[in-house]
Order: C-alpha cells, then structure tokens, then sequence
C-alpha cells in the first residue's frame, strides 16, 4: 500500500511539473510536449492506482525463469516503430521522387518528415531491438535474472516516451538540426536518464551473473550502452533559450561544432548501429546455427581493434571541407584501418556455420542472417572505401552515400533484427515453432529484392550525380547545371520507391507471421528446418540447480 | 550442439576438447549453449590488417596529419587541401589566360566581329549561366513568374550588348550600388490611390490593349486613369518604358501574370523584383561573356544608332 502511495506521489508529481511547464511554456510545441508528459504522468497514475500492473497482468514474476515480459513488449514495439519508420521512408522517397507528395504540408514535407524516418528505424526500430535482445541475452549468457526489473521496465517505457518526444517534434518543426542528433536539449536530458538506467540495468545484471566469464556478446552491449552515452552527452551540449521553451544552442560552433557532430554521427552508425548488432550476431547466429562461435581470438582482436579505431574515424564525413587537413587525414587513415576489425565480425559470423552450411537450404532464419553478414562485410568495405579522400570527392554529397547507408542499413540492421525477431518470439510466447517458416523465406526474398532496387539506384545515381557535377567541357567550362543532374536522377528516384515498397511489403509479411505466433497460431506447411530449443534449459541458473 | 565433439566437456584444464565437425579444438567456455572454437587469427586478415596500418602510418608521414599547439605537421609531400586547390585553379587559369585578355580586350559591341573569341564567349557565359542564373531564370532561361524570360526580344531595361552588360553589373534594386537599375511601381491600390473601382476599370483597360477583352464601359473609364496615373511610366498607349523598367502592356507577355486576378495584384500592391549586382561577385570579363550568351539566346537587339546613354539615369525610388 505504502508503494501505490509512493508511486501515486510521484506520478502526481510529474503530472504537476507537466502542467505548469505546459503553462509557462514560451513556444507552442514545448506545450504540445509538456502535455503529452502529462499524459504519460495520467497513464501512469490510473495503471497504479487501478493496482494493475500491465506486465504481471501477461505473466506472474517467477524467479525460476527469465525476466522476460519486457523483452515480450520490446519485440512489439521493435515490429511497430519497424513499419512506421519503413512507412515514413517509402513516403519520403515518394517525395523526392514527386515533390507534389509534400501535398503543401508544413507538417509533412521532406524536410520534417527525413528526421522522423531516420529517427524511427535507427532509434524506434534498431533501438528497441537493441533493448529487447539485450535484455534477453544478457540474461541467457549470465544465466541470471534482470538487476533492477523496475528500473528495466522505467527504460523500456522512458525510451518510448523518448521517441514519441522526438517524433511529434520533428513533425512541428522543433529540431537542433543536427543529424541523428534532433531533438532538444530536453528531450536529450530526458534520454540520458533513461540511458544511464538502461546501463546500470546491465552492468548490474553482468555483475550478478552466473558463469565465470563475460561472453562476447555483452562485450558489444556493454561498448555500444558506454559510447553511445558518452556521444550523446558530448554532442548535445545546448544552452535553452528559455527553461520553458524549445529552442536551444549549442556550445560548439562553426568547424568545431560540424567535427563534434560527425564524431557523434559516425560513432552512432559505429557503436549503436555496429557494436550493438554484432552483439546480436554472436548470440543469436551461433544459437540458429547450433554451432560454435568460429574464433575466440579473433572475437577479443577484433572487438578491441573495432572500439579503439572507430571512435577516431568521424572526420571523414567532412573531406574537403573546413576542417583543417590533419583532422581529415586521421579521419581517413583510421577509417581505412577499420577495414579488417569490421570483417573480423563478418569472419566470426559466417565462419560459424561451418560444419553447418547446408543448413542456408533449409533454414530460413539462417540464411537471413547469412544475407545480413554478407550486407555487413559490402558496407564495411564500402565505408573505408569512401572515406579515402580521392573517392570521397567523387561520392560525398551524393547518393552514394544514401546507397551505402541503406545498404548497411537494410541489408545488415534490418535482417539481422528480421531474424533475431522470428528467433525470439516463438520462445518468449512459448511456442513450438513460428506461425510459418515459408513466411519468413517470402520476407527474405521481398527484402532482398528491395534491397537490391534501392541500393544499386543509388550507386548508379550517386556515381551519375558525381560525374555530371565535375564534368568540364572541351573549353573547360561546367557541363551541367545542379538542376540538370537533379533531373538526370529522376529515374532511380522512382526505382527507388520500388525498392522501399519491396522492403517494405517484406515487413508487412513479417508483422504477419509474428502477431500470429503471438496469438498462438500455426500455419499448416510443409516443414522447414528451425533450430532446436529446449524450455527446461531456458532458465536462471539458481532455478536449473532447483531442477 | 553437444552431440558433434568428441571428449570429456569440461574447462579449460587437461585436454582440449575438439570440434569434431570442423577439427578445431574448443575453448572450453559455454554459455546458454553457445561455445567458442580456438581457431587462430586468419592468416589473411591479419596480414590485411597490418598492411591497412602500414598504408595509414605512410599516408600519416606524406600528408598533413600530426596536430600540435599551433599548427600540424605538414607532411613531406607538402600537400594542402588549399593549396591543392589555389593549384588547380591557377592552371585553369593559366590555361585561359589568352582567351579571357582577348575577350576583355574586345569591346562588346563588336565582338561579333571575331566569330571564334564570340563562340568562347558564348560557351563561357553559358557555364556562368549555370551556375549563377539558373536559380531564378531557370537552366533554359525560360524565366518564369517574377523572373523574365531571356529567350524573347521583350526586354525590361534595353536587350542590346552594352545594356545586358550593365544590368548584370549592377542589378536590379541593389541598394547600395549608385548605378543600379532602380524603379517603384506605386501601390495604387493598397496606398489608396486608386480605389477598388478604379483598380478594376483600370485592369479592364489593361487587358483591352493586351487584346484579351473587348472594349466596355469599364476599360473605357480606366482609360482615363490610365492616362492619369500610369502612362507617366507605362506610355501613353502601354508601350513600356526601358529608362524605368517599366513593361510593354499591349504583348502578351507578362512577368506576374495577365488573368484579371494577377493584374489586380499587381496594380494594388505593386511589384518590384530584384537581381544581384554581379560586379561585385564574378569577374568583369565573366560578365562580358554572360552578357554575350544572354544577348545569343535570341532576342538581342542590336546597338542604338545614337550614342544615347548605356546606363539610364536611375528613378528614384520613394
């Protein structure tokens, strides 16, 4: 009782705080954002004191099994925040593609609507599904339940404040402007609670483990928690205008400011969208394959080559520019050196299947992550490869740069979250197998046949758009006008839509398959293989002995 | 995945374990299941990394990329981005030395007299043109609301050589520049000059000399108006007046539109659209060459027989 009375305290409070923030409020969409804080305190306040907790409400605690109702939730949210970020992609392609798409629509043009794409399939979608499996792994390696299940369930819920926050303020225009680092600074505060709660959720899991070591897996977690934490402070260090308003500025400016954010920029795509899927490679493909990890060795030389070189390779995103020579030269040099400890992951992963490989035949699930390694180890060569400075003059700016990020993105991030989903859901919900196995084979080949589409469109209208905006004439005079080349690109513009519709109607195949699973469903199919699971093994170690 | 090595399972003390699958010893950890082979680092790929390291400390010594309190190393090779490029300019340059004192040399009205220094003027002015123009008067000079159209023979402030050239030095409405084109169409409507009525007789009229309506009542007493108030700048029968920028009225030719809803507009609030003084920007025999392409593109008009004065005296504007 003295807890629903706690609890009902503190959400009163932050009820109150929202209200007269949302009173004092200077700008329209700091209201708007103070009112849905107040809505989150509403909602929190009626779960409490109605007594109900939504979770227990699914499964009673046990401390014989895993701490798993928020991972059941993670994978939802993961599925949700999926499809409205490859949503608000296909959209935003068909704007670029047919500028009438922006309707002369504040709220929807291209420029608001880029962030809350990019927001959504790396911090909705990619986020989400690093919470989830981290969760789940860290306790299936630690064979330990969560530290801290109420802190766990604040990040899981604070984290889908966070994006709701973001997402409804690109959409009024409220934006730092800096890329992969929009919101205001006190969205920003708010995600640096809720980050610093995610890593004490996790260290003090590792902490209460119990095996003798630390398996690689959580190396990665543990590297992409600290570092993205650490980018994230740095690079949004903002003065408000007003502590009751929108705007902010940051502290940085001109050259440095632009250097600060691509040291954050670079490192998001190298801890948050690299480290923390690696860390979902070393679990989940060993556990599809049912084989062992290929090298040891390799896994600690490249783990630590992969963190300490990473971190120095963001100038690169600023080649001939402002920023002084010696910067751009590290920038490139260390990003060429990153080559090697990027594909030792590629290494570890496919190599794992030895011993395993016809199982690609028969095993969907297997042969997504397969395609994802192959995606990881094109666009980390393409990566170092566009950052030597010669190729860079030819591919920065253009949509080179968009092909190699979806590649890596699509290809690498979206399969291997694809797989690490139709992994996980069958166990978390206690069913045999997915709802269909030839499901998951159709998502493979919609999903790779988009990303085909897509990313060959933008190598061939990024080369296109590079070659016409160098070309000289014979009396070395410009060729073209920047409009000519905007025209020239129009075609791949068009067959990249294409391409966003394939991956996109993949997903909608898998938000399909998994909702059924859920609901307990089983598709009558002729059977494909799927890797063992045995439920009695699925368990904190203390409940195993008990056993 | 316990059923393919042979082996007691244990740690790592005693004998390795071996994948029987692939032949390669264990390491003997396990967690959830998931064991690890003892493979060595492929040959291949540390080899690859260490060349990646040797190509990064070369690439360190020949370039600029050493930082210290004040300035970075600057590499053996000497190389600057800025300097690289200085470079490259300067070899363009160098390379159209000639032609460029050639063009600055001829005087623009008979440059047409040496068909090979007019061709290169032409294709320099169009490169300009790309850069410079395309904004706001489109890649193929069309214009289009607000932006005159290059391709005809109506010109706002004169379409001969030594006009062209004079618009582009100095603008349009560019305060600050003495010799800029400078022209205010009145507000007739929003000042309260004319009233509502009178605003509507007077478009009647105007579309009456365009020959887009028939003669009525309206544009009969808007032409009295007209005399009144517009032929001051327009001409008594809407020719235009190049000294004020003042359009033609009786073509069909429109900067913001004929229809009766933007003649309204225009009479009520008036127009007075701006281009920046290139003198200040680009170099003056870039603005030769633009002024040349411009006056190519099919509607230049040769120099007035008179010597009458290049630049019109400048309107005052209110």
């Amino acid at each position: 009782m003295d807890l629903v009375l706690a609890r009902s305290g503190i959400w009163l409070g932050a009820l109150l705080f929202a209200v007269i923030a949302t009173a004092l409020s200077v700008d329209s969409g700091f209201a708007v954002h103070m009112m849905i804080c107040g809505l989150a305190a509403v909602i929190g306040l009626v779960v409490t004191l109605r007594g109900v907790d939504l979770n227990a409400a699914i499964h009673a605690p046990d401390p014989g099994r895993y701490d798993d109702d928020l991972i059941r939730l993670g994978v939802i949210a993961t599925v949700f925040w999926g499809m409205a970020g490859f949503l608000a992609g296909l959209y935003i392609a068909l704007e670029l593609a047919w500028p009438q798409m922006n309707l002369g629509l504040q709220w929807i043009n291209f420029g608001r609507l880029r962030p809350l794409h990019t927001s959504a399939v790396i911090f909705a979608f990619g986020g989400n599904a690093l919470i989830a499996t981290s969760f789940y792994v860290v306790q299936r390696t630690c064979r330990a339940r969560l530290a801290f299940p109420g802190l766990a369930k604040f990040v899981f819920w604070g984290y889908q404040l966070f994006i709701v926050l973001a997402a409804t303020g690109y959409l009024m225009g409220i934006t730092q402007g800096k890329e992969y680092a929009e919101p205001e600074w006190y969205v920003d505060l708010w995600l640096t609670v809720v980050w610093v709660s995610y890593l004490a959720v996790f260290v003090g899991t590792l902490l209460k483990r119990s095996e003798p070591h630390i398996y690689v897996a959580n190396w990665f977690y543990l590297a992409f928690i600290l570092t993205v934490a650490m980018l994230h402070l740095v690079n949004n260090i903002n003065v408000p205008v007003s502590w009751f308003g929108s705007r902010s500025y940051p502290l940085f400016g001109g050259v440095q400011g632009a250097l600060v954010q691509w040291w954050y920029g670079h490192n998001a795509v190298g801890f948050f969208l690299t480290a923390g899927f690696l860390a979902m490679m070393y679990y989940f493909v060993p556990k599809q394959a049912e084989r062992p990890i290929y090298s040891y060795r390799l896994s600690i030389i490249h783990f630590w080559a992969l963190i300490f070189l990473y971190i120095w390779a963001g100038p690169h995103h600023l080649h001939y520019t402002a920023l002084p020579d010696w910067a751009q030269t590290l920038g490139m040099v260390f990003s060429v050196m990153l080559w090697m400890p990027s594909w030792g992951g590629m290494i570890n992963g496919l190599m794992t299947l030895n011993g395993a490989w016809d199982k690609i035949r028969t095993d969907p699930i297997l042969r997504m992550m397969v395609l994802a390694l192959a995606f990881y180890g094109m666009s980390t060569f393409e990566g170092p490869m566009m950052s030597i400075k010669s190729v860079n003059s030819l591919s920065h700016y253009t949509d080179w740069t968009i092909g190699h990020v979806h590649s890596g993105a699509l290809g690498w991030n979206g399969m291997i979250t694809f797989s690490c989903l139709y992994y996980m859901t069958p166990r978390l919900w206690g069913r045999t197998r997915l709802y269909s196995l030839r499901m998951v084979n159709w998502h493979f080949w919609l999903a790779t046949l988009g990303i085909v589409f897509y990313t060959a469109a933008m190598w061939v209208a990024g080369l296109t758009q590079g070659l016409m905006w160098r070309e000289y004439g014979a009396d070395g005079y410009l060729v073209n006008s920047f409009a000519d080349t905007v025209a020239a690109l129009h075609p791949m513009y068009a067959l990249r839509v294409l391409g966003g519709l394939l991956y996109l109607s993949g997903a909608v195949v898998m938000t399909t398959n998994i909702w059924r699973t859920i609901l307990g469903h089983s598709r009558e199919e002729a059977p494909l293989h799927g890797a063992a699971f045995d439920p009695a093994r699925d368990v904190p170690l203390s409940a195993a002995a008990a056993h | 995945m316990t059923n393919n090595k042979v082996g007691a399972h244990g740690p790592d003390g005693g004998h390795k374990v071996i994948d029987q699958a692939t032949g390669t010893p264990m390491v003997g950890h396990e967690w959830d299941g998931i064991e690890e082979l003892d493979t060595p680092l492929p040959r291949w790929w540390l080899w690859t990394f260490y060349a990646t390291i040797v190509f990064a400390l070369v690439y360190v010594v020949l370039y600029p990329a050493i930082p210290m309190l004040h300035s970075a190393s600057t590499g053996t090779l000497g190389w600057t981005s800025r300097g690289a490029l200085a470079h490259e300019i300067s070899e363009e340059q160098a390379r159209h030395q000639a032609l460029h004192a050639a063009i600055a040399a001829a005087p623009i009205e008979t440059l047409a007299s040496n068909p090979a220094l007019q061709r290169a003027a032409i294709e320099g002015g169009h490169a300009a043109f790309k850069v410079n123009c395309v904004q706001c008067h489109g890649s193929g000079a069309a214009g289009g609301k607000g932006y005159p159209n290059l391709n005809d023979d109506d010109w706002l402030w004169g379409g001969d050589l030594a006009t062209i050239q004079q618009t582009l030095l100095h603008g349009i409405r560019q305060p600050g520049d003495d010799a800029t084109r400078a022209s205010q169409m009145p507000s007739f409507g929003r000042d309260g000059i004319l009233t509502p009525a009178q605003v509507q007789d007077v478009v009647s009229y105007v579309r009456l000399i365009s020959k887009q309506d028939p003669a009525g009542a309206a544009s009969t007493r808007g032409a009295v108006i007209f005399a009144n108030n517009c032929a001051v700048c327009h001409g008594a029968g809407g020719e235009g007046n190049r000294t004020v920028g003042a359009p033609r009225l009786t073509d069909r030719i429109w900067l913001y539109g004929g229809d009766r809803a933007a003649l309204t507009n225009t009479v009520v609030n008036a127009h007075g659209g701006v281009m920046p003084a290139w003198g200040g920007r680009l170099d003056p025999v870039t603005i030769k060459m633009l002024a040349v392409y411009v006056h190519s593109l099919g509607g230049g008009e040769a120099a007035p027989a008179a010597s009458a004065p290049a630049a019109p005296a400048p309107v005052a504007a209110q």
